[in-house]
């Protein structure tokens, strides 16, 4: 059990969980309020500071699809091999991609087996590689939502100006909007509102998420990373549905500016198109979810530079990841949870990174469930 | 890699990739700022500036006290300590 003097500001703590108590007993749900945080920074924060434990039984957080490398499918890290494994090419990928798993490996274990994969913290990094190396092909492995895509747009019109011929980027970059709306059209999604994802925000503004409130009715608060800026987007939302309001609000204008950041978006839109589909782990293939290289800048496109596989390849059987993220089962009740599925051997989307639910909550533990066993 | 770290603009590396000398947290290498200068608050006026850097690319500006305060949060973030590691060690890198 967590208390609220660990909280580095725990009087500012104290106020808020005491005002979400306040409105959860006004509000008086005969269920209660199911609230999806977005973003796979606000799960790893939950679970490090154990929020989920603290709030009042009123409220229940659902995990959503928000942790880019726990979404990437099998099938794309299979192509990653396939590139990686060839002669000449110096594979680059952010560490965090290194573990997921393939069909057959990881990158970790390919790069154990020789080939030239390389981690960098950077595209840029990897731009800095294909200089170094102009007799190699270099491609960098490019995942992540809004919050990353500009860097490699940024990276490929850099490599552009300077005329390197030698780097391509493989394009698994996603977004999350048409994926919240696949959400809210399944049938049965028992989701009130939401915490939206405060750097994919710095970057697309807050208009985006308008159709949440104006189509579906349900509120979102915009949030930062602290424990403390989630309890208040938590307060907020509260608010709103004691108030009969649904909005989209902001509760990090500090950082996210309402319209987000024009060169990110003008380097996005210059250099990226939408993808007719895109498939996530756990969710299966999702309409616009995805972007690609436009045709000018085809050439640093890995996809069109390499000939992968593109398979589509079935999560792991009894993996329900999907389940998980629609909020329908909890991490533990999952069947492979813990047992044919860890951080050290996951099998499913959402045990690989530290920000999927299941890897979080593996790690922390201590939730409501743990504390009543 | 989602996370974003504070780091303060010390020298304008290459005016024209728009790249500058930025220290996270004691950590120094040159990061793309193209996203947090415009015609209102030109590159040379940059110098001194809290920015929030995502993967070699500083995304937004922030204040002072925001910077510090996020700072000493992310001491607690394994993930932070870890990304500081990567960035440290892409500067052995070419």
């Amino acid at each position: 059990m967590k208390y609220v003097d660990e909280f580095r500001d725990p009087q500012k703590a104290a106020i808020l969980f005491s005002e979400i108590h306040r409105l959860v007993d006004q509000i008086a749900p005969q269920e209660p309020i199911s609230v999806m945080e977005v973003c796979g920074g606000h799960t790893h924060s939950i679970f490090r500071y154990g929020l989920e434990t603290m709030l009042p039984r009123g409220i229940e957080l659902v995990h959503g699809p928000g942790c880019p490398v726990c979404v990437l499918p099998i099938g794309r890290i299979d192509d990653c091999l396939a590139i990686a494994e060839q002669r000449d090419v110096i594979f680059t990928t952010f560490g965090d991609a290194m573990r997921v798993p393939g069909s057959r490996k990881s990158l970790l274990q390919a790069k154990a087996e020789g080939a030239d994969i390389r981690m960098v913290y950077s595209p840029l990094d990897a731009l800095a590689l294909a200089r170094a190396n102009p007799e190699r092909e270099v491609v960098f492995f490019g995942i992540g939502f809004e919050t990353t895509m500009p860097s490699t747009a940024l990276t490929v019109l850099q490599a552009e100006a300077d005329e390197i011929t030698n780097f391509s980027v493989f394009c698994n970059h996603i977004t999350i909007f048409p994926t919240i709306k696949a959400l809210l059209d399944m049938p049965g999604l028992a989701i009130d509102g939401f915490v939206g994802p405060g750097h994919v925000t710095m970057v697309t503004g807050a208009e985006p998420y308008q159709f949440i409130a104006r189509q579906y009715r349900r509120p979102m608060v915009v949030a930062g990373f602290e424990p403390l800026d989630f309890l208040q987007a938590i307060a907020m939302l509260l608010t709103q549905f004691a108030e009969g309001r649904c909005e989209v609000e902001n509760q990090y204008a500090r950082v996210a500016r309402a319209g987000g950041n024009e060169v990110a978006q003008e380097a996005v839109a210059r250099v990226y198109e939408l993808r007719e589909f895109f498939e996530w782990r756990g969710l299966g293939s999702v309409d616009q979810s995805g972007v690609r290289f436009r045709h000018a800048y085809g050439r640093f496109d890995a996809e069109r530079r390499f000939a992968v596989p593109n398979l589509q390849i079935a999560d792991p059987k009894g993996c329900q990841c999907g389940e998980v993220l629609t909020g329908a089962l909890k991490p533990w009740q999952c069947g492979l949870f813990g047992s044919g599925c860890t951080p050290e051997n996951p099998q499913g989307a959402l045990m690989v990174s530290t920000e999927g639910a299941c890897a979080a909550y593996y790690q922390y533990g201590g939730l409501r469930q743990g504390v009543s066993a | 890699m989602c996370l974003g770290i504070p780091g303060r603009i010390i020298a304008i590396a290459d005016e024209g990739r728009k790249l500058a000398m930025v220290d996270v947290c004691g950590v120094r290498r040159k990061i793309n700022i193209a996203c947090v200068v415009d015609e209102a608050h030109p590159i040379d006026q940059c110098i001194g500036d809290w920015v929030l850097v995502h993967v070699g690319f500083a995304m937004s500006r922030v204040d002072e006290s925001e910077a510090a305060h996020t700072l000493k949060l992310l001491e607690e973030l394994a993930e932070a300590q870890q990304t500081l590691r990567e960035m440290s060690l892409s500067l052995e890198a070419p």
